[in-house]
């Protein structure tokens, strides 16, 4: 095969390849009263979101007395780091004391093949809608469109009977067929409007050079795939990390994932309440999602951008 | 003091000085065009004409009043950008009475301004549509209703034809010519086509790298170029350059070169105070219509050589023929009629209308004056 | 020259493969997602209680629905909640991108803060707010502790109160998103469109109240449909928050549909209220989608 082709192929195909359009300064106009009201709201709102994890961190690393008696947004007297070790090994869920790690690790063993196996899928259905056409394929993408806005409520019934059919109720594997039927409509979306830039030309070139369908994908269309990808795994992890319905329906034991076992935490009407724990709890369930977004943050946004249709 | 006046104006970001001490002094009723490459400074110019930046020193006085951190709205000025920056939420209408709205005029007032402008422009059956139901030269149309409307003291153009294919461009810029000779308004027009400058202007402003290169007529600008770059960014095919020694020969002073076979030749220069510096090196500027066929050269010329050698190529172009050949080791090209007896790599007697010749410091790139 | 029959297995081949790539995915909407909604569509037909049953009531379902104040309540709470919901939204997202866009220095770190919410799961925003709203020792705690004596803020205990917590804590969360929408929407407009409005006299209010805020209307219309399915489909924050309470003063739709499915046993109500939540979604998205995919180039 022609290796010249390709290289020239990628060569145009790194033309049209979206990239974010440069942002401009605006050219609006403002006095210097204007500027200072500005700062202030934008302090202000600042202050307004990062309050309630503020105090959450805050207060985590209190001894229980300190929380009950005390002020919220009082520094600790006495640091301490006993209700995060409480919250990972040893607090109360359910009727275990095991604290959070055993569900953290659930957590883990169904977010990675689930996000891997349902951005793999996309990235197939995206290249197919995209150099594949064929009558009715807008329909089609339609159809899985439509399926990432459903109120999952509406599917529960069925699901928990099919996964009881199958022998995967209450099981991690389980919750992992159900995120990755479930993000299928989203990760499509993002693989679909990202090839949808690369020109037809390419394939066709391809094509005559020989290659067939499952070539062109793996050499040409999967080595520039790498920012959506990137973006749709962040967004992948994330939504199924923080998942909770699903997790609670379907797999409420010992393999339920971490948001349930934190709710099971929180809520736990046994006992005196240590907040402080709920709180390392929280931040610890809170901690992988939070991380991607504070080191991929601009992939987060391109997600959410996508996500919202408008391409 | 003119109309419109540019001193001693001056603009940096930061540490980053893009326009160099602009002085340029504009008459009312003229058609003052900058023109210069990418980067040159015109448009800031033009921004800072309108308001839109700031002066970093100097000022600009519109009709005698200083309007140095004046907002836009109150300099009594109309722009038209490249974009037509056409408000899309609006019809052409709303569009064009938009300025007037904001300054407060009365809907009666609006509403018989828009009728007169929409008649002159041609555009009144367009008046309840949108922008984006238009094609490219309505919308033009509009952005300049948009502009006349206000009734300014001045008139900016920030390349307004560069978005238009070429042929509307032609059409578009005759149109506005004609518009400009109808009304009488002052303008100020920004491009880089240099046909443009040439075709529209009443005088030019040449800009580089933040620097007015030269200001003057259309003529002044073709024919006696201050320096190289002007010499060689106006006019299309662009101005021959050519490397020479002086050479004096029966008592005047002649440009040296050699063809492309190595044969020396010389040709009379009318440069007075070139005489005397025998073996100076100098750049000769030819344009393409002063190399001619013998029989096209032109007769009133008092100062017409010939030169023999070979010819290059020939580029029949309907109307005359383009033939290059090579002096000095460069490509020179020369424009003849169309039925001018040229042949491909046959020696050819071209008539050189010395005349028209200006000679460069290689060094200074300025011309040296005849 | 291959033979005639290889060439043309080749061929076929090739037009089948996409297709057979797709049938996966597809066969797996079609069933987990339509199949299951149809199989639900069936059940608020049926008698079920505790497991699904196979005897046809007809509309029974849905009349002792519409009759629960339990239902109403839900409904009531979804109207409260989504049009505060979606309004405020709206305005903080706007104001905060205009503000955020008038070249303000420490951009760079304000965005992320706005935005960081959307990282969280429902449960830890819910569990955060919880304690802040908790008037023994939240804000209300804090704020006599400082010496305002009377202040009180007992809203998430309140019956009628408490579906405005709910609101708070949802605007939290959501509301940096939209910001970035109602951005990334002011930074595709062309500057010169700006500029011809300043030169046109147009105050600052005037250039975003009469050109600027028109042009952004695909934005909103973004912001609606999302922000609308989100409420609708509001479980995990209720739950976290206030687990439907104070009593029922928090229930939503979504929760009412778990508790009576799963804790109530009663099946065939859910399953009619879950069909109820997706005619509401259905009515907003699949205009918008087709109007979306018309657009897209062939």
């Amino acid at each position: 095969m022609s290796t010249l082709t390709q290289e020239a192929q990628l060569a145009r195909a790194k033309g049209p390849i979206p990239t974010p359009a440069p942002t401009q300064d605006t050219a609006v106009r403002t006095g210097r009263v204007a500027r200072t009201f500005i700062y202030l709201v934008l302090l202000l709102f600042a202050l307004f979101y990062l309050l309630p994890f503020g105090i959450m961190v805050i207060n985590s690393l209190k001894p229980l007395s300190e929380i009950t008696g005390g002020n919220m947004l009082a520094l600790p007297q006495d640091w301490t780091i006993a209700p995060w070790l409480s919250a990972w090994s040893t607090a109360q869920i359910g009727v275990e004391p095991t604290g959070l790690r055993p569900y953290f690790l659930n957590s883990i063993l169904m977010v990675v093949p689930a996000v891997a196996i349902s951005t793999m899928l996309g990235a197939l259905n995206g290249y197919v809608l995209t150099k594949w056409r064929f009558r009715g394929d807008t329909i089609l993408f339609g159809l899985m469109l439509f399926a990432c806005f459903i109120p999952f409520q509406i599917v529960l019934i069925p699901m928990a009977r099919m996964l009881g059919l199958l022998g995967l109720a209450g099981t991690t594997a389980g919750l992992i067929l159900v995120h990755v039927v479930y993000g299928l409509g989203f990760t499509t979306l993002y693989f679909r409007n990202y090839y949808a830039a690369f020109p037809t030309e390419l394939v066709r070139a391809a094509m005559i050079d020989g290659a067939g369908f499952f070539r062109i994908f793996w050499r040409i269309i999967l080595p520039v795939s790498g920012p959506i990808a990137v973006v749709s795994v962040i967004w992948q992890f994330t939504n199924i990390w923080n998942d909770f319905l699903f997790g609670a329906s379907f797999a409420a034991g010992s393999s339920a994932p971490m948001t349930v076992a934190l709710n099971n935490l929180v809520n736990s009407s046994t006992g005196v309440k240590e907040y402080n724990v709920h709180f390392a709890g929280a931040i610890l369930a809170a901690l992988p999602t939070l991380i991607v977004y504070v080191v991929a943050g601009r992939y987060f946004v391109r997600g959410l951008m996508a996500g919202s249709v408008k391409g | 003091m003119g109309f419109l006046d540019i001193n001693h104006v001056t603009k940096s970001y930061g540490s980053v000085q893009v326009l160099h001490e602009v002085d340029i002094s504009v008459n009312e009723g003229e058609f003052l065009v900058l023109v210069g490459p990418s980067g040159c400074g015109k448009s800031t110019l033009l921004n800072m004409i309108a308001g839109l930046e700031g002066i970093t020193s100097g000022d600009i006085a519109i009709n005698g009043r200083v309007v140095n951190g004046m907002h836009p709205a109150r300099r009594n000025i109309a722009m038209v950008f490249q974009s037509y920056a056409l408000y899309p939420n609006m019809t052409v209408g709303q569009n064009i009475t938009f300025g007037l709205e904001m300054h407060g005029t009365p809907r009666p007032e609006r509403d018989a301004a828009l009728a007169r402008i929409a008649k002159m422009l041609q555009i009144d059956h367009l008046l309840d549509r949108k922008p984006s139901q238009l094609s490219g030269g309505q919308r033009q149309r509009v952005a300049m209703g948009r502009a006349l409307v206000r009734d300014p003291a001045v008139f900016l153009f920030d390349e307004p034809l560069s978005n238009l294919d070429a042929k509307l461009r032609v059409d578009m810029r005759t149109e506005i010519k004609k518009l400009h000779q109808r009304l009488g308004r002052t303008i100020v027009y920004v491009t880089h086509d240099q046909i443009e400058a040439m075709t529209l202007s009443t005088r030019i402003a040449v800009m580089n790298k933040g620097y007015v290169q030269q200001f003057g007529t259309p003529k002044e600008i073709y024919d006696t170029p201050t320096n190289l770059f002007v010499a060689s960014f106006m006019g299309s095919p662009s101005m021959n350059l050519l490397p020479v020694r002086v050479a004096m020969l029966n008592g005047s002073p002649h440009a040296e070169l050699t063809d492309g076979e190595g044969v020396k030749m010389h040709l009379r220069l009318g440069q007075a105070n070139l005489a005397g510096q025998e073996g100076r090196e100098v750049i000769l500027g030819i344009r393409p219509e002063a190399i001619t066929d013998p029989e096209g050269a032109d007769r009133k010329s008092g100062n017409i050589q010939h030169l023999r050698t070979r010819v290059g190529v020939t580029e029949p172009a309907g109307a005359d023929t383009f033939v290059t050949t090579t002096l000095s080791g460069k490509d020179v090209v020369a424009r003849m009629r169309a039925d001018a007896a040229v042949a491909p790599g046959a020696p050819f007697d071209f008539a050189v209308n010395m005349d028209k010749a200006v000679v460069f410091d290689p060094r200074t790139e300025e011309r040296i004056p005849a | 020259m291959a033979t005639s029959t290889e060439a043309d297995f080749r061929t076929r081949l090739q037009d089948w493969l996409p297709k057979l790539v797709l049938s996966p995915s597809l066969a797996a909407i079609l069933v987990f997602v339509y199949g299951f909604i149809a199989y639900s569509i069936y059940l608020s037909f049926t008698g079920s209680k505790m497991l699904p049953s196979t005897d046809l009531v007809g509309w029974d379902n849905y009349r002792t629905l519409w009759g629960l104040s339990a239902w109403q309540t839900a409904l009531i709470n979804l109207a409260i909640f989504a049009s505060l919901y979606i309004v405020i939204c709206t305005a903080i997202g706007l104001l905060l991108a205009i503000f955020l866009d008038q070249r303000i220095r420490g951009e760079g770190v304000l965005r992320p803060i706005y935005l960081y919410p959307m990282a969280l799961s429902f449960i830890v925003t819910g569990t955060a707010w919880k304690w802040f709203l908790d008037p023994g020792l939240g804000l209300e705690n804090t704020m006599r502790l400082w010496g305002w004596e009377s202040f009180t803020f007992g809203w998430i205990k309140d019956r009628d109160l408490a579906i405005y917590t709910v609101v708070i804590a949802a605007v939290w969360q959501t509301s940096g998103f939209v910001m970035a929408m109602f951005l990334a929407g002011l930074r595709g407009i062309d500057n010169e469109l700006l500029k011809a409005a300043q030169i046109d006299g147009a105050s600052n209010w005037n250039l975003y109240r009469r050109i600027v805020i028109p042009l952004l209307r695909p934005a909103f219309l973004s912001a609606f449909v999302i922000l609308s399915h989100l409420a609708i489909k509001s479980y995990d924050l209720v739950i976290a928050l206030t687990g439907g309470g104070p009593g029922r003063a928090t229930e939503l739709p979504a929760t009412f549909m778990y508790s009576y499915t799963f804790t109530r046993n009663q099946m065939g109500v859910g399953a009619a209220s879950a069909v109820i939540m997706l005619m509401t979604i259905a009515a907003i998205m699949v205009p918008y989608l087709y109007a979306e995919l018309k657009e897209r180039p062939q």
